[in-house]
């Protein structure tokens, strides 16, 4: 896995304990108005202003309060918060203390991917670490009446429990599935407490910008879509990894970067993302155009664009949650019209059908999952009927 | 799954609150700042409480949002998506069920966006729904199916099962599981968890593979279930049911050998009458005995007799435990609890079996009737009770279970039969082509047909507490009851609130009588009690039943009663698990009405002014009540069952 060698925000250089130090001198409203200038959007993929988040979260009323990290990367093809919980936990940590100290809470989660196991061991001493250099702990950096710790949960082994209210369901005990919202878990979120639960990504670009300023953060990236991001490039290109590349960077030039200019399309956005043809390579990747969490998995020119759906759909099925109808029997029944085209047996009036399902998969699901599972099909079945449809369909 | 919620306020690890809880308190005063918020729902404007649904917004303008997986009494799911809904300025349609008004908003409920979402919504459900409506009992009662019909579906968009893909679970003596029709709404789900706090019923699984099962998918009949049919009620569809012995009891009917003899509940009939058509809070009493003999049955008593006589077993069992700790000094178990709710006898033996001799000995009103039918009556009409077959039309399901328990057969046969109910009942009357709502009236068949009102509000919570005190209060002071409540009203001990308390202090002290001084040990008059403090609580829903345990395990306030009323169901037995679906609060207090309405009409409202009681106690049980005899008839022990599933 290669790394970039140009340092943008999050791979730029930091002295962690002075960056820390810095913003407790300043007061709350200044950090989280410096996020705010700075437009950081939270890079777990919803892209919700983090800024207006923190404040609702410091907004509300509450005994107790948490910082939860989401480090359930659990997203097809994303693996950029492995890089950052490997080599910057020390940054992750610091920029939940700054979260912390933002929104008045003494609490923090890291919800830690199954998967990711192996990591925790260096974690806790990391954490420890941290707690000997009084980062951690009470009165941190000698900050008067600021006190603020970490502990580190294990997920549970289901993609769902990444989307932040089945996250909290997972915490308290439960099955891990999405809750109603409103209200949101600013208001009511772990324990019936406020809760701002934000991805790895996001606490240590925060804590780059608190440090650096918002208007650095600004000089990259476009007016929406501010600063850089990290991207995990797989598939089928040269030099696959973890990227950080300035935000509205065009397809095009993300694969000559990674060495995948021959490709046929490009998944962006993981599972949940789009599927962006050759002909759209001209577009760039922001949240006013196609948006992403961080993976990006680029498809060669020999791929069966089909089966990248069925994959796909495949996925969806295993990882719904099941609670409600549209996602739990969506998917499956998209699944099996995908086979159906497979066999060559759909006819052009079902699929019309399915992809007005798919239509409402994106309407009428409770969470983030159902409403992004037919994306991918939507945007295949678009850019590629004559190849999955044209090509197999005997009965056209 | 793991229990690891702790969060309620009485702290048992047994079952978790439902996962799928989100509130925003509604404001409760009009006139707060930002306490009312206006929203336009298709075009017409309403200002409503800050934090109301838009279900229920919709609702006060009259306009109607189609549900499914909401259901009045249960928390919210928001799982089914039928009830999704436009509003102006977001991406994604909102289920109305869940979302919270709390600022001014635009909704559209029937937009083509709306209807589309709706339909196909429908059609995935549809997809592995096997079972076919005119073999189904909800026929005509489905939501599923209205549903069906009012957004047209003509055809199966993505398809339809037609081979079964569960087996039917039929190992429960009172519930009968059909996963073949479930689109798994969770609706029996919250009920067990929420409403009743018993857990058996959870999802499993994940994504299209989601099933509701049973605890380690164990047959239910298996597992801690009370047998309560609650979630028969506020099940959807035809999933869920109750196991139906009117086959048998037709054969039985018609069998030139048998002779069949009903006994009614006082719940069914202010009930049955909603399967006919009627308003809810409808009394059928008479039309409904004439009903039951055009059926074929051949003699209709009142269970509502054996109620009275619950009543006066009851009170000198309580009598008694007082005399013990108070005059002899010994150890008695306190509270004495109410044993009628079958339910609630299988939850205490599951989840408190360390109480069980705080359950009155007393068998359910039921199980009474069934061991002196097939004793006192069959000895007075002369039939042998091998030719008699007893069915009990009960508002219950646990009431099959009850009467398949081993040790109900004092009688030296089964005492009761059958357990009917109310909805089964209604199915025989339809199809023996009788309209209910306009049969002849008819009376209950002598000699055990004669009751007070005390026997027939024994269907409300609270009813048994207020007929308990109605005769031990009279007999403990000497005073007249209504002298001291005033028109025989007991009023804190009725109602629809979980948990309800009440103390009485004794103000005089009357003899004994003289039916009651060979169980009181030859006691003169109750001076022991004089100037003492009664203490009574009721509670409806074995959730609330909970809190009272949890209460009494900790040494609280309920410790100290002498005497409480259960019931395992929300309601009392008016809102009982075989009772007509569908079921809401709304629903539940007009029967209750329809029931205290009644009572004001009868002859007497105190058990032991039932003139048959007194017979009976001359006639038959001649050692009075807790007697010898009437212990071997009409009283009972429990098992310790424990809630270790091996
Ligand atoms: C199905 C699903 C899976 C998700 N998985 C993750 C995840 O693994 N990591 C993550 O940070 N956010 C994930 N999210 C997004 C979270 O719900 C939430 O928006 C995010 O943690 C907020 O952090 P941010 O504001 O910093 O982006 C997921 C969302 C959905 C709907
Ligand atoms: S959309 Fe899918 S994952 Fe989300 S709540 Fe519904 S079933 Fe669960
Ligand atoms: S559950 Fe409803 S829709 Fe299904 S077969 Fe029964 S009546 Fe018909
Ligand atoms: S009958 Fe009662 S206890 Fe049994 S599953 Fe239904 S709700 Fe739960
Ligand atoms: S059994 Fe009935 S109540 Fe339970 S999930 Fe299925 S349809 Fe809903
Ligand atoms: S009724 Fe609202 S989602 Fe089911």
């Amino acid at each position: 896995m290669s790394k970039t060698e140009k340092k943008l925000v999050i791979f730029s250089d930091l002295d962690v304990e002075k960056a820390l130090k810095n913003a407790l001198q300043k007061s709350r409203p200044d950090i989280i108005g410096e996020v705010r200038d700075s437009g950081l959007k939270g890079r777990g993929g919803a892209g919700f202003p983090t800024a207006v988040k923190w404040n609702l979260a410091a907004a509300a009323q509450g005994e107790r309060k948490f910082v939860i990290c989401n480090a359930d990367e659990g997203e097809p093809g994303t693996f950029k918060d492995r890089v950052l919980l490997t080599d910057y936990a020390d940054q992750l940590i610091a920029g939940m203390v700054l979260a912390a100290y933002a929104i008045g809470s003494k609490d923090g989660i890291i919800y830690l991917r199954a998967e990711y196991t192996y990591l925790r061991k260096d974690l806790e001493a990391t954490i420890e670490k941290m707690r000997g250099k009084k980062m951690l702990g009470k009165r941190i950096l000698g900050k008067d009446g600021f006190e603020f710790d970490v502990h580190i949960h294990m997920g549970s082994g289901a993609y769902i429990c990444g989307e932040e209210t089945a996250l909290i369901e997972s915490l308290e005990g439960h099955r891990g599935e999405p809750r109603n919202r409103p209200p949101f878990p600013v208001t009511v979120g772990y324990l019936g407490c406020p809760t701002s639960v934000n991805n790895v990504e996001t606490f240590i670009t925060a804590l780059h910008i608190v440090e650096k300023g918002a208007k650095w953060f600004k000089t990259f990236g476009t007016e929406k879509s501010t600063g850089s991001k990290l991207f995990s490039v797989s598939g089928d290109c040269e030099k696959p990894g973890v990227y950080e590349l300035p935000m509205g960077i065009t397809i095009k030039k993300l694969l000559e970067t990674v060495g995948g200019e021959d490709a046929k399309a490009v998944q962006v956005g993981g599972a949940s993302g789009t599927c962006v043809p050759r002909k759209d390579f001209d577009r760039a990747i922001a949240y006013e155009d196609v948006s992403t969490g961080g993976s990006i998995i680029v498809f060669g020119q020999q791929r069966d664009m089909l089966q990248v759906a069925i994959n796909f759909m495949e996925f969806f099925c295993e990882e719904s949650c099941g609670q409600c109808t549209p996602c739990r029997l969506g998917t499956e029944t998209l699944l099996e019209g995908l086979d159906l085209l497979d066999e060559g047996k759909c006819s052009l009036k079902h699929l019309r059908e399915l992809c007005s399902l798919g239509e409402t998969m994106q309407l009428s699901s409770k969470c983030g999952l159902g409403q992004s599972a037919p994306n991918a099909f939507l945007s295949i079945v678009e850019n590629f009927k004559s190849e999955i449809f044209d090509t197999r369909c005997s009965c056209r | 799954m793991p229990n690891k919620d702790k969060s309620t306020k009485f702290g048992s690890d047994r079952a978790p609150a439902s996962s799928v809880v989100a509130s925003v308190e509604v404001a409760k005063n009009e006139k707060d700042l930002g306490a009312m918020v206006a929203v336009s729902i298709d075009g017409n404007e309403i200002k409503v409480p800050f934090g109301t649904t838009i279900l229920d917004a919709a609702k006060k303008l009259n306009i109607k949002i189609p549900t499914l997986c909401h259901h009045e009494d249960l928390k919210v799911a928001g799982v089914c998506r039928v009830c999704v809904v436009e509003v102006e300025g977001q991406r994604t349609l909102q289920a109305a069920c869940a979302y919270p008004i709390t600022s001014p908003m635009t909704i559209k409920t029937y937009s083509s966006k709306v209807r589309k979402a709706r339909r196909h919504n429908l059609d995935l459900m549809l997809k592995h729904h096997v079972g076919e409506c005119y073999s189904c009992f909800r026929n005509n009662n489905c939501e599923l199916q209205s549903l069906a019909k009012e957004y047209g579906v003509d055809f199966y968009r993505f398809g339809h099962d037609t081979e079964p893909h569960h087996e039917i679970d039929r190992s429960s003596y009172s519930v009968v599981r059909d996963m073949n029709k479930c689109i798994q709404c969770r609706r029996c789900v919250r009920t067990c968890i929420d409403l009743q706090e018993v857990g058996v019923l959870e999802a499993v699984n994940r994504g299209p593979d989601l099933d509701i099962a049973t605890f380690a998918d164990m047959p239910l009949g298996e597992v801690v279930c009370i047998n309560c049919g609650q979630c028969i009620n506020r099940c959807p569809t035809g999933a869920l049911r109750a196991n139906d012995p009117s086959d048998e009891i037709w054969a039985a009917i018609e069998d030139p050998s048998k002779h069949v003899v009903i006994q009614t509940a006082p719940s069914p009939r202010a009930a049955i009458g909603e399967c006919f058509g009627l308003p809810a809070g409808t009394s059928v009493t008479r039309e409904l005995n004439t009903a039951m003999r055009r059926c074929g049955f051949d003699k209709v008593f009142d269970t509502n007799f054996t109620a009275d006589l619950t009543i006066m077993e009851e009170a000198t069992e309580l009598l008694i435990r007082l005399k013990k700790a108070l005059v002899d000094k010994e150890q008695v178990a306190f509270p004495q609890f109410t044993s009628c709710s079958p339910g609630w006898v299988k939850y205490l033996e599951h989840f408190y079996p360390e109480y069980i001799d705080c359950l009155s000995s007393c068998k359910s009103p039921q199980q009474m009737f069934g061991s002196i039918i097939k004793t006192w009556y069959a000895e007075t009409a002369g039939i042998h009770p091998k030719d008699i077959v007893t069915v009990a039309l009960m508002p219950c399901s646990a009431k099959k279970f009850e009467c398949n328990r081993p040790e109900m057969q004092d009688s030296g046969y089964k005492d009761v039969d059958y357990g009917l109910t109310s909805r089964e009942l209604a199915q025989m009357i339809q199809e023996a082509g009788l309209d209910l709502p306009n049969l002849p009236h008819s009376d209950f068949d002598d000699p055990i047909g004669e009751a007070t009102g005390a026997g027939l509000i024994f269907g409300a919570t609270g009813g048994v507490m207020e007929a308990a005190l109605r005769t031990a209060v009279e007999i403990v002071t000497g005073v007249k009851t209504e002298k001291i409540f005033e028109n025989l009203d007991i009023i804190p001990v009725r109602g629809f609130e979980g948990v309800k308390y009440m103390e009485i202090k004794v103000p005089a002290a009357g003899p004994v009588p003289p039916i009651l001084s060979k169980a009181l040990g030859g006691l003169k008059d109750f001076s022991f009690l004089k100037g003492a403090t009664l203490k009574v609580a009721v509670a409806h829903g074995t959730a609330n039943a909970k809190k009272i345990m949890e209460d009494i395990k900790a040494g609280g306030k309920f410790s100290e009663c002498h005497f409480i009323e259960f019931m395992a169901c929300p309601g009392g037995c008016l809102g009982g698990g075989g009772q007509p679906i569908p079921t809401s609060p709304e629903i539940r207090e007009a029967r209750t009405r329809a029931i205290y309405a009644e009572e004001k009409t009868l002859y007497s409202r105190k058990s032991h002014e039932n003139p048959t009681i007194d017979r009976i106690y001359k006639e038959f049980l001649n050692d009075g009540p807790c007697g010898h005899k009437s212990h071997k008839l009409l009283h009972t022990h429990y098992i310790k069952r424990g809630n270790k599933i091996v």
